[in-house]
């Protein structure tokens, strides 16, 4: 039996309310919360993030087959996306890593192919939604990811078996961007709305045949899509009940477009217990539907990091350093020189380095090398180091400083000299952090980011932050 | 293997050395011709004279033919020297040992930078060779901040002293500077001012830092026997000494941000190579690497003026003032003058010049230079953890 075998999910640390945007532009100001991603993540890190604590609790030593990305909002075209992912997790390189995006309904659709699928496979969703200043797309819209790793009972124990789905599929324009464009445009809302709800009532119906289930078997149902009047209207209609209806995360995280059926199906794995039935419902351009049954594996599962527990940890932004971050409110950069883009071939030769955070262990003096060396600090030892992964090491932070001078998409950087557990000193910049937060002592962790980009070339390397929701 | 040093086997016979300004109407090339004719000039020679030159510049040139084209040196060798901020003092070191070798006869060394046309505050390490974008992008400023609270800590002093210890630090360079009409900025700082500025970097404000100038300056070395033919009062080499460090200080846990071990090793070879036992005694003046002021508190201890945990006490008991114990940074140091890179070493060492020869102005002079006779600079590249030291002793007299 094929189904999931972990599952993780990845919210961003800052919230940006609502109401900011009314203060600002006016109109009825919007209630809650929506997630957002800081200046120097991107889909790829966040799809990073979710990837490794969806590998972190799947079984041990497994490592999939394949890796598939989904996303509308890639931080490359042409150049595939999979790969640094692929890279910052050590997957071996005879591992494929593939794009499957574009489109929002890429997300489900590369969920949908895993598990008809015969390999493991490690699907990656992530997205950031931006809309115009004051649009809807801004306010309702989130960013976050969500990894699920699939696979049979020959991978590992099942903690969720696919019973079976199925799509419907039509063509008609209801939201469309121009590749570059920062916003989406709809069509009539009715228009859409009218076009949806066939497509999902038949898709669900199909769905429950294919799964031999019916509606009021379904324990959890969760209802998504990219037009909001559409998911409420058909989660109405589905005959399942009332309590089985999954909080779609609106109100806190926003809709994460690609990412958020992933989100909300991790959400719903973590509340679900063993022999129930949930199920998935996506509208993006046709529908999807995927039934599940918990198995008794999922009761000793740990996710590594719960989404409820992600989703309470964040910390509010301005409105206007939002905007400034999504490059729709252009600041003044600081007088010093921009970053100049990254060697390809420099960083090809330090791949572990850069991408997985792997250092090197002196085999005779124990003494560990931040990044590697060749020679060892202590005892100077030629060429007799073994590789230290130190990424999912915890770290202290022994002295530290803002510095308000040097180049950065978001001024002051905060730096911080960090001494790992059980050995090993980097000087890192810290991330997702006030600097009047932080103190001597503090406990952080490594996190994939994006230090910067030239001329298109995004500078992927790991940053540190503090330790908000201990990783189980 | 041994640093045997080059103990008054050569001597200094000319210094120059250009104010150091914003030098907007100035090149490269002005400065090196300005600071190259006034050493000429203090030796009585000419440039066919030279036989050989070491250019010391961090980001203005390349290559020999960046002094060689300026000067019009006709069939010289130039050799073009880099190491960080201890850039001038290698030229130095360059020149001063291939006469020792017995090489050349003279020798000149010349440091210039050109910092300002760059467009930026501050050094902005152009030109860098491209990398895989994980090197630390950090100022300079933030990396010696993290000196400060890291001493506060080791050595109980509270946060609000600290802070008026190292102001007390850009005061007396301020102080001194304001003396010397080759210095940058030459007006006297008040403490509370310096105090109050705004921070850049950790607890550093603005006055904390060194300045950012354009500027070169040039010594002319011979063997020590033949000082004589060129001036009555050469000044002699002692001791030259360099470490570049492993850069482990970043990477390994037991480094505590509150000592510099590069100047430590390299201040105990330089102190052997002159005979030096009681630096804070024998020496009659300092000029050191004050880039920002924790720099400079940590130095009077890695250099041996001061023990381990008194400097602050030390600074704040004017030990290191014009007319204390010890005057460190006569001249008004890199606080006053600005750094540019390559030239910096060379400026200190003029200051020794200067002084060790009683030609520095009355409102400035070293009152025990004549007795003590000896003079040390020194100077580091890099941050804390992960630096070039440079540590060089002269003196007005051999043996």
């Amino acid at each position: 039996m094929r189904g999931i075998l972990s599952f993780s999910s990845y919210v961003p640390y800052r919230r940006l309310a609502r109401s900011a945007i009314a203060e600002v532009l006016g109109g009825a100001p919007a209630k809650g919360t929506r997630s957002v991603a800081s200046y120097d993540e991107d889909t790829t890190t966040m799809g990073m993030e979710a990837a490794r604590l969806a590998l972190d609790s799947s079984p041990a030593g497994h490592e999939p087959d394949e890796l598939w990305f989904s996303t509308a909002t890639p931080a490359y075209q042409d150049k595939t996306n999979a790969t640094a992912i692929h890279a910052a997790l050590r997957l071996d390189s005879d591992r494929p890593a593939i794009d499957m995006g574009g489109a929002v309904r890429s997300g489900v659709g590369a969920l949908r192919a895993a598990l008809d699928s015969t390999r493991s496979v490690l699907v990656v969703t992530s997205d950031m939604r931006t809309g115009l200043p004051s649009s809807a797309d801004e306010s309702s819209g989130g960013d976050g990811a969500a990894a699920i790793l699939t696979g049979s009972e020959s991978d590992g124990p099942v903690l969720a078996t696919y019973l079976g789905g199925a799509s419907a599929t039509e063509e008609f324009t209801d939201r469309w961007r121009a590749p570059g464009d920062v916003r989406s445009k709809v069509w009539e809302e009715r228009f859409g709305e009218t076009a949806y709800l066939p497509l999902g009532e038949r898709a669900w119906n199909d769905a429950l045949k294919a799964s031999t289930i019916t509606a009021e078997q379904v324990d959890r149902i969760v209802v998504t899509g990219t037009h909001a009047r559409a998911v409420r209207s058909l989660a109405g209609r589905l005959g399942t009940a009332k309590e089985a209806l999954v909080d779609d995360l609106s109100t806190t995280v926003g809709n994460t477009g690609t990412a958020h059926p992933g989100l909300l199906l991790a959400s719903a794995l973590e509340g679900a217990r063993p022999g129930q039935v949930i199920a998935l419902v996506v509208l993006a351009d046709g529908a999807d539907v995927l039934v599940f049954r918990a198995g008794d594996a999922l009761s000793s599962f740990t996710p590594a990091r719960p989404v409820a527990a992600q989703v309470e940890a964040g910390a509010s932004i301005p409105y206007a350093k939002f905007l400034s971050w999504r490059g729709l409110l252009p600041v003044e950069p600081p007088r010093r020189p921009e970053p100049e883009r990254t060697s390809s071939s420099a960083a090809a030769r330090s791949e572990e380095w850069k991408f997985a955070f792997v250092g090197s262990r002196d085999r005779s003096s124990g003494a560990i090398h931040l990044p590697p060396a060749r020679i060892s600090m202590k005892g100077d030892a030629v060429d007799d180091m073994e590789p230290v992964p130190m990424a999912d090491v915890p770290a202290t932070v022994v002295t530290f400083t803002v510095d308000r001078l040097v180049y950065s998409p978001s001024p002051p950087v905060v730096f911080a000299v960090l001494d790992f557990d059980g050995g090993g000193r980097f000087a890192s910049e810290l991330t997702d952090v006030d600097a009047e937060d932080l103190s001597i002592g503090d406990r952080v962790e490594m996190t994939f980011r994006r230090l910067s980009t030239a001329d298109g070339i995004h500078n992927y390397f790991w940053k540190a932050r503090p330790i908000r929701i201990p990783r189980s | 293997m041994a640093s045997h040093g080059i103990k008054d086997k050569v001597a200094i016979v000319g210094m120059g050395c250009t104010p150091f300004r914003e030098h907007w109407n100035k090149s490269t090339d002005d400065m090196l011709v300005d600071a190259a004719q006034e050493t000429f000039a203090s030796a009585g020679m000419e440039k066919a004279d030279v036989d050989a030159y070491w250019l010391g510049t961090a980001m203005s040139g390349n290559s020999g033919i960046a002094l060689a084209r300026p000067l019009k040196l006709h069939d010289k060798p130039v050799t073009h020297v880099e190491n960080f901020c201890a850039t001038g003092s290698e030229a130095l070191r360059g020149a001063a040992y291939a006469v020792a070798a017995g090489g050349y006869d003279v020798a000149m060394a010349i440091g210039v930078e050109k910092v300002k046309d760059g467009g930026y505050q501050g050094l902005s390490g152009a030109g860098k060779a491209p990398t895989d974008g994980t090197g630390r992008s950090l100022t300079a400023a933030a990396m010696f901040s993290l000196v400060a609270p890291a001493y506060a800590k080791k050595y109980g002093v509270d946060e609000a002293e600290l802070k008026d210890v190292l102001a007390r630090i850009a005061w007396k360079n301020h102080h001194n500077g304001a003396r010397n009409s080759r210095a940058q900025f030459r007006r006297e700082v008040a403490q509370d001012v310096i105090c109050n500025m705004p921070r850049v970097a950790g607890p550093l404000g603005v006055y904390d830092c060194a300045g950012v100038a354009d500027g070169a300056a040039a010594a002319i070395v011979v063997r020590a026997e033949d000082a004589h033919r060129y001036t009555d009062r050469p000044i002699y080499v002692k001791a030259l000494s360099l470490v570049a460090g492993t850069g482990s200080g970043v990477i390994d846990p037991e480094y505590d941000f509150t000592h510099f071990p590069e100047v430590e090793r390299c201040a105990a070879d330089a102190y052997k190579q002159a005979g030096v036992t009681d630096p804070r005694r024998q020496l009659a003046m300092a000029e050191v690497h004050d880039c920002f002021t924790p720099t400079e508190l940590v130095l009077m201890e890695d250099l041996g003026f001061a023990e381990r945990g008194t400097a602050w006490k030390e600074e704040l008991a004017g030990s290191f003032d014009l007319d204390g114990d010890l005057p460190v940074n006569p001249d008004g140091g890199l606080k006053s003058f600005g750094h540019p890179v390559g030239a910096s070493g060379l400026r200190m060492m003029f200051e020794c010049w200067l002084q060790l020869r009683g030609e520095a102005p009355d409102d400035r002079r070293v009152a025990s230079a004549a007795d003590r006779g000896l003079a040390l600079t020194h100077n580091l590249g890099g941050y804390p953890g992960e630096m070039v030291s440079f540590v060089g002793v002269v003196g007005s007299q051999p043996g």
